[in-house]
Order: structure tokens, then C-alpha cells, then sequence
């Protein structure tokens, strides 16, 4: 049986990276089609305005991708960034750089919390994360009284504004390193394997020594993390923080950018790279519409086929290897 | 051949992709006889039950049924034309219920509502004459593996099929259970209905069968009435290898080996229902079997010996020393590790690579500031393919691709680089085909002879007897017996299973 095996392989590893190619090729496809229809498409601008637009959804799905790659989910996300932004707009007259560290860390507790609870009392995570996702949001909203505050402090500011070279957004940035943070701790990292195993087969993880606590905390603080820095990315662009709308249906965004990734909706290994394509995808899509004129509501249909398709290629491709 | 045949299946052929899984198979199955399928895993008798029921199809051949060439496209079609199957893998529903379970996607309707008293009745009724006694409207996943297998085979009976495939339907059944089954398949043979008998007990085929077919490497190699085939003859067909090189083997006793010191020591062990005050020791560098019935505690007791379920009360002694073992993480700090029974659900990361899936005990261990050395994970990978001679193309390639006996040897793997004192298993060589086997059993004792101690739970005593130097019984979640070396027969266990009263 050894050499049949060996053929089987090379069609595993064709599929295999057939999944892992097939976000990047859809995202060219798109690119194309605008480039030739879309006017005005092709140019710095437009892509400036895409990739400041798209940070703060992709740091949400870098850190959705963990969670479902662990078998969960977390919609809280939105409402995390909407307290991380109201507790450190709140704050600001502290100075920023202690506003900001004090509204992620109230962020990455929430996280703390949401992990605690899925792994010690076993409650499913989507319950969990959407008790916390309204009771969070009432937090955030209550800070204010609901009402929008305006932000005049400088620094705060200086990060959703400032180009680094003139040219550069510091979003841009900050998502770029977080991309490859999160790659290399997925690809390279023991806790990458981790979460994998967690995902894929829990009672194994746990027989084979791995502390599952421990893991679902850090996955689920980790995605608390990068919610939190993305809400101060977006009080800093607006300067304002709305406790309101800030983040609102944003797990949506970066579920459907992990979807399209590749990375196993019921648990597997995280597919970082996808994610930021499937992102992307969805920006695009946005982009495009807007750009044409087409009215908003019909990019939302568009992204729900999208994501539609890109599943049933997913399943797909899975079925046959 | 002049006999009443119900089923012909003629010149089957199946190609995957690389792989020639059937070739010019040819199967024939008397009416009301049970036929014994047999070969080793990756002989192609899955992929020829798949052909049969619908769930493959194939790519040349003829399944004739009762003298009627028939053409089926789906196992829905397949119960339709009379032929059913309880698959290796329960493939029922856990959160329903038994008679629910039973009718599954036939439901009994009146006036277009489900029957259920009807439903009840019948299930009830067939349950009943299998000899099986439950309220067939509990749940499902709260009955014992046991059960579970007995509906899917009441499944099988209730939608009177002409044959009836039991693809390994024993593997997770003790021995009265067993009987219980085979009572149900001579029921089936009464009727007049043809059974296809999968199994990778020896024993079972020569007690049950009447006749038999054996396949190797996708082809058949043999078919015969099952008095004219001896046990020698048909492993040897299996493996393909001369049959004067499987001898009946017994171990040679050396007690020297063997320190008087326990390396681990349970006291007064309390975990109800299966746990009721279980004393237990293991020396250094012995083997020390654990037998008893399915549901006697045998699992509950080595579990909690790992750190796997909640100890109510009792403690544990490590070379000496009293011991916590709350959890798993406890345990392999004490050098204890663990294969559980279950492969695929509490042993593979299935999508995880070989490489990976070998060394996910000791990752922590060879990495460095939480960073994945390759270099060290396949030095090590590499000495153990070696060493336990697993089957792989590649290390990459996903744990699921290999054969349950590869998976096995990478999960004892997995272990034995953490370097344990202590190793326990749990039926180690469970739906794994005779050549592996007796690899695993011989690695086992190479372990023990390098000082390693191995405690071993296993339903087949034959392995207990082979490889054991000490027997402890168990019934009922209490110890009834123990025994010692030449001491250890089948036929001594299972009077002690029968027999034994309680010694602690």
C-alpha cells in the first residue's frame, strides 16, 4: 500500500493548496474586473482609502480566525471595541498613550471573561459571546449616557490621521505587523499547534497534556486584543467615539473574511494568510460598489453570494480530499 | 458451484485515485448463510461493502440479487432492494431516541403524523426478540456502546432485509454481548437472511461463519466453505505469508526483570458508578493486564490513573511517594502516559500531519521560547518511524491518510518520546489487522524489557495471556482475581471473571 499512498498524497498536497490558493485567486479576479470597469479604480488613492478602510475589520477577523480555528466563535467583538473606545475617549485627559493601554486592557479582559467561561463551564461560545456582546455594548453606552463624545486630544487623533512618510496610514502599519505576528505564532509556534488541536479534537488535546484552559483564554484574549486596538484605530479616525454604531455588525465582516479564507468553520488549523485575503475580498466588494454608485444595500447581497460561494467551494474542495 | 445463492457480485472493480482498491473482485453468498468477509485493513473489504450498499459506486462489474441484475446508487436504494448495513462506525443519531433511532428516515406515519405508539411497539417488538432489554424511548448516547451497536443492527433486521452486512459489529462488545449477537445472526439465518460478517477476531469467523471469501490488495485470494479452511491457512492468506511463521506464541517468563517496587500504586480508589474501591499496583518493568467484561471498569480505573476523570476518593503513590493526580498534566509530570481506546476520538488531530501529531506531547519540551524547532521534531520523527517501522510516504502528510495500525504506532509514538515510567493502553490493538498487531503486542514487550512498565487493558485475552507477567480481574468496578505468570490462561481469567469474589 505504500506507493498508492504516496499518489494519494500529491493529490492531497494539489488540493491542499488549492484551498489555500483559492481566496487569493477570487481576490484577483475581483481586482481585475474593477481595474476594467470600475473608473478610477487604479489608483494610489484608492488604495490608500481600501487599506485604512479594511484595518479594522481584518484585526477582527486576524483575531476570529483563532477562535474558529478553536471550534468557537466570538461575535462580542463589535461590542468590544465600542467600550475599549468609550472607556479610553472617556479617559483621554489622562494623556492618551495611559487612556488607550487602560481601554484595551478593560478590552482584553472581556476577552478573559468570554474564554473563562466557554472553557470552564463548557457553555457553547456563540451563547457566551452574544450575552456579552448586548451586555458590553449597555457598558459601553451607559459610560456616555449614549451620546456621542468628541475627542480633542491630538495624540489620540495622531494615529487614526497620521502618514507615515506622508504616505503611509499608521493603520496600515500596525495591521501589517499584527499580520505577521499572528502568521508566524499560527505557523511557528507551539501555541499555533495548540489552537489547532484544541479545534480539531478537544478530549485529544486534553489527554495529551495540553492545558485547553489556558489555550481558549489566550485564543479568546488575543481576538479581545486586536477588537480593542481596532477600536481605538476607528475612534482615532472619526475623532469621536459612538458607543452606539462604533463596531456594530462587524463580527459579520470578519466571520465571513475567515470563511472565506478557508479556515475550517468547525475547528482546524488557522489560516491567517486566507483571512486577510478574504478581508480584502470584502472591502473590495464594498469599494466597488460604492465606487459605481451602486446603492449600499446591494453590496450587501453581493457579499452574502460571495460568501456563499466561496463555503461551497470550501466544502467542496474539503469533500474531496 | 450448485447452491442456492442470493447475492453475486462479478468482476467488481473500483479505481481511486493512485490506487487499484478492487480488482476483478468476484463474491458470492449463499442464501441464509452467514459469509465471513476477511482481510487486512487496506484489502479492500470496506470499499467492496461500499460498492454493495450504494455508497460508492463502482467502476465495472454486476451485482446480481436473488437472480436479478440490480443497479443501486445509493444506500436508500440499497435497504430498498433488501440489503443492509451496520457500518464499523455507529452511524446512528445520539440525541434521539432508541425507537426513534430505529425507524430513522422511515418513520411510521398516521394521517401523515408519526405513529409513535406504533413506533414504540415495534421497536420494542424487535429489541425484545434480539433478546435485548431497554425502554426504547431513552436517549440514545445514555446506553453503553453495546446498545448502541444492538439498534443499529435492530435497524438493520426491521427493514426485512434479504442480507444483512455487519461490518465489524464486535469490536466494541464483550463476550456475552457477543453472544447475545450471534444469537440475533442465527435468528437472521433461520429466517433465510444471507449476513456479510466482517470481523478481525479469528475466533468469531470460525465460530459463526459457514462460509468465507478473503481478500488481499483489492483482490480475492480465497473462498471456501468455512469446514474446509483451516485457522493456519486463512491468516496465512490474509498476510499472504507462510503460515509456519505464525506459531502460537507464549512468552517466556522472566521475573527478573521485574523490581519489587511499584512505580505507581492506587489505594482505596473511588469514582462511582465503575470505580468502587479498586487497589491497584504496578511494579517496575512489568506488564500488568487488566481484564474483565466491557463496562466492568476497567477503562474508569485506568483513566483516573492518568488524571483523566474525577477522583472522588482514594489517592495515589509514585515510587513511593503520595501523589496527587488531578489532572492529565499531573499524570505526564509523573511520567505516566496514556492511549486511550478510542483513536479517533481521543487520539488523532486528523488534519494534523504525522510529524505534528508525534510529537504534540513533547512540543513544549523541544521548542524554545514557544517557537517550533523542525529540525528537533524530525530527528525525533524520524527515529521513530524507524523504530516502531510505521508506514508513511511523508511526515507531512495528514495522521487521517494512514491505516488505524499506523495511527496507532504514531500515537505509541507520541508517547514513548516523552519517555513515560509508566505507559497504560487501552485495548492497543483494537480494529488494527493482524500483522500490526503482533507488531504492537512485540513492542510492548521490547518496552517492558528496557525497564518501561505497561499497564494493559485489552478484550482479548489471547494478547492478555501473551503478553502479560501479571493478570489483575475486574468486575464490577471491584477486583475479583489475580494472576501470575504461567497462571495466566484464557480459560483461568475467564473462570475468575465468572467465578471470582471480591479481594479488596
Amino acid at each position: 500500500m505504500v506507493a498508492p499512498l504516496k499518489e494519494r498524497l500529491n493529490r492531497d498536497i494539489v488540493i491542499n493548496r488549492l484551498i489555500d490558493y483559492s481566496p487569493l485567486m477570487v481576490l484577483f479576479f475581483i481586482v481585475i474586473v474593477n481595474v476594467i470597469f470600475t473608473p478610477n479604480f487604479a489608483s494610489v488613492n484608492t488604495l490608500r482609502n481600501l487599506a485604512i478602510q479594511v484595518t479594522s475589520s481584518l484585526l477582527v477577523a486576524l483575531g476570529m480566525t483563532w477562535v474558529i480555528a478553536s471550534g468557537g466563535i466570538d461575535i462580542s467583538v463589535g461590542s468590544v471595541m465600542a467600550l475599549v473606545s468609550m472607556v479610553s475617549a472617556k479617559l483621554v485627559g489622562i494623556g492618551a498613550v495611559q487612556s488607550i493601554t487602560i481601554g484595551i486592557i478593560t478590552g482584553i479582559l472581556s476577552g478573559v471573561l468570554a474564554g473563562a467561561i466557554i472553557a470552564k463551564f463548557n457553555i457553547q461560545p456563540i451563547i457566551v459571546t452574544l450575552s456579552l456582546m448586548i451586555g458590553i455594548r449597555g457598558v459601553a453606552q451607559i459610560i456616555n449616557d449614549s451620546k456621542i463624545l468628541r475627542l480633542d486630544s491630538p495624540e489620540y487623533v495622531f494615529i487614526g490621521r497620521h502618514r507615515i512618510f506622508g504616505e503611509i496610514p499608521i493603520q496600515v502599519v500596525i495591521a501589517f505587523v499584527a499580520i505577521i505576528i499572528m502568521y508566524f505564532i499560527s505557523s511557528r509556534m507551539v501555541f499555533g499547534r495548540k489552537i489547532q488541536a484544541v479545534g480539531e479534537n478537544h478530549k485529544a488535546t486534553e489527554l495529551v497534556g495540553i492545558n485547553t484552559f489556558v489555550v481558549k483564554i489566550g485564543i479568546y484574549a488575543t481576538c479581545a486584543f486586536l477588537a480593542s486596538i481596532a477600536g481605538v484605530i476607528d475612534t482615532a479616525r472619526i475623532s469621536a467615539s459612538d458607543a452606539n454604531i462604533l463596531g456594530s455588525m462587524i463580527e459579520l465582516d470578519a466571520i465571513a473574511a475567515v470563511a472565506i479564507g478557508g479556515t475550517p468553520m468547525n475547528g482546524g488549523k488557522p489560516n491567517i494568510i486566507g483571512t486577510v485575503f478574504g478581508a480584502l475580498i470584502i472591502q473590495v466588494i464594498t469599494t466597488m460598489v460604492n465606487m459605481n454608485n451602486i446603492s449600499f444595500e446591494y453590496s450587501l447581497i453581493l457579499k452574502a453570494i460571495i460568501i456563499i460561494l466561496a463555503l461551497w467551494a470550501q466544502r467542496f474542495l474539503h469533500s474531496k480530499r | 458451484m450448485d447452491r442456492d445463492v442470493l447475492l453475486h457480485m462479478k468482476n467488481i472493480n473500483k479505481q481511486y485515485p493512485g490506487v487499484k482498491a478492487l480488482n476483478n473482485v468476484e463474491l458470492i453468498v449463499s442464501r441464509g448463510k452467514v459469509h465471513a468477509l476477511m482481510g487486512e485493513n487496506g484489502a479492500g473489504k470496506s470499499t467492496l461493502i461500499k460498492v454493495l450498499t450504494g455508497v460508492e459506486t463502482m467502476d465495472s462489474g454486476e451485482v446480481i440479487l436473488d437472480g436479478e441484475t440490480i443497479v443501486i446508487n445509493s444506500p436508500a436504494e440499497a435497504n430498498h432492494k433488501g440489503v443492509s448495513t451496520v457500518y464499523q462506525e455507529l452511524d446512528l443519531i445520539p440525541d434521539l431516541s432508541i425507537c426513534e433511532n430505529i425507524f430513522l428516515g422511515r418513520e411510521i406515519r398516521k394521517n401523515s403524523f408519526i405513529d409513535w405508539k406504533e413506533t414504540e411497539r415495534r421497536a420494542d417488538e424487535i429489541l425484545k426478540s434480539m433478546g435485548i432489554d431497554v425502554n426504547v424511548n431513552d436517549i440514545l448516547s445514555t446506553k453503553s456502546t453495546a446498545i448502541q451497536q444492538m439498534v443499529s443492527i435492530a435497524r438493520a433486521i426491521s427493514i426485512n432485509a434479504k442480507l444483512v452486512v455487519l461490518d465489524e459489529p464486535t469490536s466494541s462488545l464483550d463476550s456475552s454481548e457477543v453472544q447475545i449477537l450471534f444469537q440475533v445472526i442465527r435468528d437472521l439465518k433461520a429466517r433465510g437472511i444471507s449476513v456479510i460478517f466482517i470481523t478481525h477476531r479469528l475466533d468469531e469467523v470460525f465460530e459463526m461463519s459457514d462460509e468465507m471469501s478473503i481478500l488481499k490488495d483489492g483482490e480475492l485470494v480465497a473462498t471456501s466453505k468455512t469446514e474446509n479452511i483451516t485457522r493456519l491457512e486463512m491468516v496465512s492468506k490474509m498476510i499472504g505469508m507462510d503460515a509456519s511463521s505464525i506459531v502460537s506464541y507464549r512468552k517466556a517468563y522472566n521475573d527478573s526483570k521485574i523490581k519489587d517496587e511499584a512505580i505507581v500504586k492506587g489505594i482505596d480508589l473511588v469514582a462511582k458508578p465503575k470505580v468502587n474501591g479498586q487497589n491497584i499496583e504496578v511494579r517496575k518493568g512489568e506488564i500488568l493486564g487488566l481484564a474483565g467484561l466491557l463496562g466492568s471498569g476497567r477503562t474508569e480505573l485506568i483513566r483516573l490513573i492518568f488524571g483523566a476523570d474525577y477522583l472522588s476518593s482514594g489517592h495515589f503513590e509514585v515510587n513511593g511517594e503520595k501523589t496527587k493526580i488531578h489532572n492529565t498534566r499531573a499524570a505526564i509530570k509523573n511520567k505516566i502516559a496514556y492511549c486511550s481506546e478510542d483513536r479517533k476520538s481521543e487520539g488523532i488531530i486528523p488534519y494534523m500531519s504525522v510529524r505534528e501529531n508525534l510529537t504534540l506531547a513533547i512540543m513544549g519540551s523541544i521548542s524554545r521560547f514557544g517557537l517550533l524547532s523542525r529540525r528537533e521534531q524530525n530527528k525525533i520523527v524520524d527515529k521513530y518511524i524507524k523504530a516502531l517501522k510505521i508506514k508513511v510516504s511523508n511526515p507531512n502528510q495528514p495522521i487521517r491518510s494512514l491505516s488505524g495500525g499506523n495511527q496507532q504506532k504514531v500515537l505509541l509514538a507520541r508517547w514513548l518520546c516523552a519517555h513515560p515510567e509508566l505507559l497504560i493502553l487501552d485495548e492497543p490493538t483494537r480494529g488494527i489487522d493482524v500483522g500490526a498487531k503482533k507488531e504492537i503486542l512485540d513492542l510492548v514487550e521490547q518496552l517492558a524489557e528496557d525497564g518501561i512498565s505497561v499497564l494493559m487493558v485489552s478484550s482479548e485475552l489471547e494478547e492478555l495471556v501473551q503478553s502479560c507477567d501479571r493478570v489483575q480481574v475486574i468486575k464490577d468496578g471491584k477486583t475479583v482475581g489475580g494472576l501470575k505468570n504461567e497462571a495466566i490462561t484464557v480459560s483461568a481469567i475467564m473462570d475468575k471473571i465468572a467465578h471470582g469474589a471480591v479481594i479488596n
